[in-house]
């Protein structure tokens, strides 16, 4: 199987305190990992180390085997790998369309070539089969900023995966979602994961969602990796137990 | 903007185009002067609301661009060659300068950004003001000719007023298509939230670097007019001053919106001319207008008109979304 990423030795100071203290793991083609663990064990830190967002003090990440270590975020994008924000970061001005183009124009051509090409940069129908797959239809012309919470947590997700990335990192998407569009949510991640062969990386704290979701659990605490494996194993260690409910 | 607003705005924009077209025609010297001010600084603030109003990033600057495309036109046509030339050397200079202006705004943001570019503002005004070999200092430029093109002379008040006018529509068509392109999107999401826009593989430093460049570009087009209309400049007219009134014709007239400037340059060229029946005090009361139309709509001018339509297509959005939760028909809500 192919490892599409693979993180060995991530370490985060700030100051004296280490936020990310030795992480290592490694994401399979097709493969939906979750990240789970208590507030402030180094989740998002990991993830914003992984993306270029910061700079790690030590360790490396490869994507496809080429070290990538603290590329600019704008280039990993445009090298496959997408993110999502823990809050919501769409652009509210923009229409629904406008923002899925967006999340797009910058992965083909040159930027002379975005200038002078069409207003959409060809992206149109992409967009569209993007707004059509998580159920905007109606909402399409729509700016963002009219939406429910929901509807733009699922336009939030939808850019992630307009330009077909390799890897997809998703940092809470359930949180503040309610049931039915968290069904909608899910059955929509699975359904790209399925059908492209699409990798994911998902942080989380709805234990329900992420089980039932992800095929494999990396248990964080204290910056360090507590435990790793199936959902049903994680839910079974007395380790991981003890980290969630404390002492 | 739904077809018929849009058809709305295209009629309006058709009609101040035949305005301007058909009105300078009764007017004298004077009305004329003022009218082609107009044009040149709206040319001027155009390219600032692409620098402030889509891509998010504060210049005072904008004054000093205008200065320099003033100069390169100056010195190049009192040397003789064709303001063509000229103008195309003041592109060149302020968009150069433009771009290294950019780059500290890749550090900075918002006000600390806002003190460097004053900083550069003041510079330019040094160079105008000290370097006597090439600027002429204090005592300034004068006999700047305006041009002959196609065996037409510009010499006369209407035929230059037309130069610039013709200058305007068509930094005002470029200016239409960028802000149409993906580059117009990229800008906007630059200005909107840079860390979301860099994870969607925006080159945020290239985009924020030619935000700067291109209007700083505009600027200097905008100078290079500006030289043969008054066919004499000297420092005095690019203090400080002008960036700001440039700034403030900007977020009168709107900033982020594509007309914006037009409007918030004819308050900051025109206005102060209507309000002369006042004398003395036309100052006061032109600030007091200024100041109760940013109290009553901080967005500008165009904040208003967009404000009313927002609120109707948001009154139909939520009627359409009423509507589909309850299992009717589109058609029924239209």
């Amino acid at each position: 199987m192919t490892r599409v990423l693979e993180v060995s030795g991530l370490r985060k100071r700030f100051g004296g305190i280490a936020a990310v203290d030795g992480v290592s793991f490694h994401v399979d083609e097709g493969e939906i990992l979750g990240i789970i663990g208590p507030n402030g064990c180094g989740k998002s830190t990991t993830f914003n180390c992984i993306l270029g967002q910061l700079a790690p003090t030590e360790g490396e990440v490869k994507l496809d085997g080429r070290v990538v270590t603290g590329m600019r975020p704008s280039a990993l994008n445009r090298l496959g790998v997408s993110r999502t924000f823990q809050l919501l970061q769409v652009f509210p001005q923009l229409s629904v369309r406008e923002n899925l183009i967006l999340a797009g124009q910058e992965h083909e051509g040159t930027m002379l070539s975005r200038l002078f090409g069409p207003p959409d940069a060809g992206l149109g129908p992409a967009a569209d089969r993007m707004i059509g797959f998580f159920k905007l239809d109606h909402l399409a012309n729509t700016p963002a900023g009219e939406l429910s919470y929901g509807q733009q947590k699922l336009l939030d997700a939808a850019m992630a995966f307009v330009a077909g990335p390799r890897l997809t990192l998703l940092d809470e998407p359930a949180g503040g979602v309610n049931p039915t569009m968290l069904s909608t949510l899910k059955e929509r991640l699975r359904a790209i994961n399925r059908q492209q062969g699409a990798t994911f990386v998902v942080i989380e704290h709805n234990m329900e969602f992420v089980m039932s979701l992800c095929s494999r659990l990396l248990v964080m605490a204290e910056g360090k990796v507590l435990a790793e494996g199936a959902p049903e194993a994680i839910r079974a260690n007395p380790a991981v137990i003890e980290a969630y409910l404390g002492h | 903007m739904t077809r018929g607003q849009r058809f709305l705005a295209g009629a309006a924009a058709a009609a101040a185009l035949a305005a301007l077209i058909v009105a300078p025609l009764s007017l004298g010297r004077y009305g004329l002067y003022v009218l082609s001010l107009w044009a040149v600084m709206s040319i001027a603030a155009i390219g600032l609301n692409l620098t402030l109003g889509y891509a998010g990033q504060v210049s005072l600057a904008q004054g000093a661009f205008v200065g320099i495309g003033a100069y390169a036109a100056a010195i190049l046509t009192t040397h003789g060659y064709p303001l063509a030339v000229a103008i195309v050397a003041a592109l060149a200079l302020s968009f150069v300068i433009g771009w290294l202006l950019g780059y500290p705004a890749l550090r900075i943001q918002h006000h600390y950004l806002a003190f460097v570019t004053l900083a550069f503002s003041t510079l330019a005004f040094l160079v105008f003001r000290n370097e006597e070999w090439l600027t002429g200092g204090i005592y300034g430029i004068s006999g700047v000719p305006r041009p002959t093109m196609f065996g037409l002379s510009a010499a006369k008040p209407l035929a230059f007023y037309y130069v610039c006018l013709f200058a305007l529509g068509l930094a005002s068509l470029a200016l239409w298509g960028l802000v149409r392109s993906p580059w117009g999107r990229a800008f906007m999401a630059l200005r909107e939230n840079p860390l979301r826009a860099a994870s969607l593989g925006v080159d945020t430093r290239r985009y924020t670097l030619m935000a700067f460049a291109i209007g700083s570009a505009l600027g200097g087009l905008a100078g290079a007019i500006y030289a043969p209309l008054t066919q004499f400049i000297d420092p005095t007219p690019f203090t400080l001053t002008l960036s700001l009134n440039l700034l403030m014709m900007v977020i009168v007239g709107g900033s982020g919106f594509f007309f914006g400037p037009f409007i918030g340059a004819m308050v900051a060229v025109l206005l102060p001319e209507w309000l002369r029946f006042a004398e003395g005090y036309y100052l006061i009361l032109y600030a007091i207008l200024v100041m109760l139309l940013l109290i009553y709509s901080p967005s500008g001018a165009l904040g208003i008109l967009d404000r009313y339509l927002r609120g109707r297509n948001a009154r139909a959005a939520s009627a359409l979304r009423a509507a589909t939760r309850a299992g009717l028909p589109d058609e029924a809500v239209q």
